[in-house]
């Protein structure tokens, strides 16, 4: 579906950086993580991982099943708990205080702010079944920004034609195909203009020809400047929009580079035999 | 073998069929059973004179019944609106993280759905034994406190007396409410549990605290779960009112029902007039639940099979 039609430039200008505090280290990256360890009881999950996003960077991240690609997405955002390492977004330490070389937790509402800077689209969508799309995309700037509703009713219009749906707004989620939902959760996710967007897989619950319009959609905001993280199995995507992709395997980063290097000549036997099944 | 079935594109279309429909004997004989016993029960309602009808039509829509029937229907609406209330905070006591909370939520429930209702509404009527004053507003250790510092303070706003605080009333519908709350707490655990848990997950990624998910999504979706089953509960609760007559509450339907039937040694009559008031009474029941299913089948498959598109104003 989404042929890998030749890379026409694959270097994105790099956005400008958000609200930075300069006390902070990092502050000139996105994201920034440093020895992430994240053990389920006995099993560890995430064994060290550190890399770098800069601000507008697309990184794709490709690795087989049970890698721990999802965690990390779910650290990023403090779904999850990391047991050990740093974990910077923006220049905040994600879900920790740092004071007097202590770590405090942070508050239920301070992780809450911290997440509105950081979008996240889910392999199955989420949207809410009982809202209507327009509502879908309407409910955190009004709930969670206070923001008054004829403006975030406007914006949440112009999201929905920007993603190609203006008129599915009184559509409910079970009224759509899921390409048209997962459009939808873009659009939703980036009504809190996030500074940072995740993708966990979000094409690969959809049938085959309605992946090319999501990714259409999520090409669109690269160009726009959007730094993502995105995990993926679409190679041309990767290819294609990717500034960097990184392969994950046993809870490891194992390679990253730009797309070209990695999938044209991987360094190490891991990457060579994950790429030759699903390319 | 699709494609078989499907008439290939013709201009004539065939005509409809008529083929001789499968007898269903065994439904007819059904049917004329039903109707001979029917037809015996009408008769005997008819015929047989212990049933009085006049002096029941007479007696029973007498004004202090008509009072007993707004008891009724208060003390149903009061004990289901609080325990729908407690029962949802029970629920998310229950599921919380924090295991003073959930199992001070278990132990409620375990109390209040071990013990029947009618020895609650006996037991809640005789509350006022354990105390014969309640002292509101006092504040703990003030007499010590007024010795510290000199002065004479009691701490108490005012004192009531314990019967008058625990009206017959008021002691009937905390027995009901209070054991509601244990079984709605139950089922809306079950709704809960049944929304998909990437629906929090998502209302975390936008940012919204723990109170605005279960408000606005999570309870929304529950309460497909919650509402048919809150829909038995109330019946069940229409019929239980009846049990505060051993608190004593004494203006409520069925009491003053029976009232009439012993003072008039017709007892039987006013039997039948209670099972006709709260035939009444459950059908009005059933089309309100039936608007609220509708409501909050929203979005639902459910709900647009129905064609529905309700609360469609929030959008606007
Ligand atoms: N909440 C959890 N509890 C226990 N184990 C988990 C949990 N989430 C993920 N895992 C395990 O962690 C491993 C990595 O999962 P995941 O991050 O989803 O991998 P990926 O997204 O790369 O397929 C898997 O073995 C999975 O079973
Ligand atoms: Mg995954």
């Amino acid at each position: 579906m989404t042929e890998p039609t030749d890379p026409p430039e694959p270097t994105v200008p790099a956005g400008p950086a958000g609200p930075v505090e300069p006390a902070e280290p990092a502050a000139d990256l996105m994201v920034r993580a440093e020895q992430v360890h994240k053990s389920f009881g006995r099993l560890e999950v995430l064994k060290g991982i550190d890399l770098e996003v800069r601000p507008g960077e697309v990184m794709c991240v490709v690795g087989p099943s049970g890698s721990g690609k999802s965690t990390f997405l779910r650290c990023i955002n403090h779904l999850e708990k990391i047991d050990s390492g740093r974990l910077w977004v923006n220049g905040h330490l994600v879900g920790y205080r740092e004071s007097g070389g202590k770590l405090y937790e942070l508050r239920d509402r301070e992780v809450a702010a911290q997440r509105r800077e950081i979008g996240m689209v889910f392999q199955r969508f989420n949207l809410f079944p009982h809202m209507t799309a327009l509502e879908n995309i309407m409910e955190a700037p009004i709930r969670v920004k206070r923001l008054p509703k004829a403006g975030v009713r406007d914006r949440a219009l112009a999201l929905l034609a920007r993603v190609g749906l203006d008129d599915k707004a009184q559509s409910y989620p079970a009224q759509l195909s899921g390409g048209q939902q997962q459009r939808v959760a873009i659009a939703r996710a980036l009504a809190m203009e996030p500074a940072l967007m995740l993708f966990d897989e979000p094409t690969s619950a959809l049938d085959p020809e309605l992946v090319g319009d999501v990714l259409e959609a999520m090409k669109q905001l690269a160009l726009d400047g959007m730094t993502m993280i995105v995990v993926t199995h679409e190679m041309g995507f990767a290819r294609e929009v990717g500034d960097s992709l990184v392969f994950m395997d046993e809870g490891a980063v194992v390679e990253k580079g730009t797309p070209r290097e990695v999938l044209a000549d991987p360094k190490h036997q891991r990457t060579r035999d994950f790429l030759s099944k699903v390319l | 073998m699709a494609d078989l079935t499907k008439p290939t594109p013709e201009p004539a279309r065939p005509e409809a069929i008529k083929a001789v429909p499968v007898r269903h004997p065994g439904r007819w004989a059904a049917v004329a059973v039903i109707a001979v016993l029917t037809a015996m029960f009408v008769h005997m309602l008819v015929t047989n004179e212990k049933f009085q009808w006049s002096f029941l039509v007479d007696n029973a829509f007498r004004p202090n019944i008509i009072r007993g029937v707004w008891t009724t229907i208060a003390l149903t609406v009061l004990a289901m609106v609080i325990g729908v209330l407690f029962g949802v905070v029970l629920a998310v006591m229950r599921l919380s993280d924090n295991p003073v909370l959930s199992g001070v939520a278990w132990l409620y429930t375990w109390f209040f759905r071990a013990v029947p209702r009618l020895v609650l509404a006996i037991l809640f009527g005789n509350m006022g034994i354990l105390y014969a004053k309640y002292r509101v507003g006092g504040v703990p250790f003030a007499g010590q406190l007024g010795d510290l510092m000199g002065v004479d303070i009691d701490g108490t706003l005012f004192t009531l007396d314990a019967r008058t605080l625990l009206t017959g009333f008021m002691a009937g519908l905390l027995a009901l409410a209070l054991s509601e709350a244990a079984y709605m707490a139950e089922i809306v655990r079950a709704g809960i549990l049944s929304v998909d848990p990437g629906q929090e997950e998502a209302a975390g990624a936008l940012g919204m605290s723990r109170f605005q998910t279960m408000r606005r999504i999570i309870l929304p979706q529950a309460m497909r779960v919650i509402v048919p089953p809150t829909g038995n509960e109330t019946i069940a609760m229409l019929k239980d009112t009846s049990l505060v007559a051993y608190v004593p509450v004494t203006n409520e339907l069925f009491f003053q029902l029976q009232a009439v039937g012993t003072r008039t040694f017709n007892v039987f009559p006013m039997l039948v007039a209670a099972c006709i008031w709260y035939l009444i009474l459950t059908s009005f029941l059933l089309v309100g639940q039936y608007f609220i299913e509708r409501h909050f089948s929203r979005g639902s498959a459910a709900g647009q099979a129905k064609g529905l598109r309700a609360g469609r104003r929030e959008t606007a």
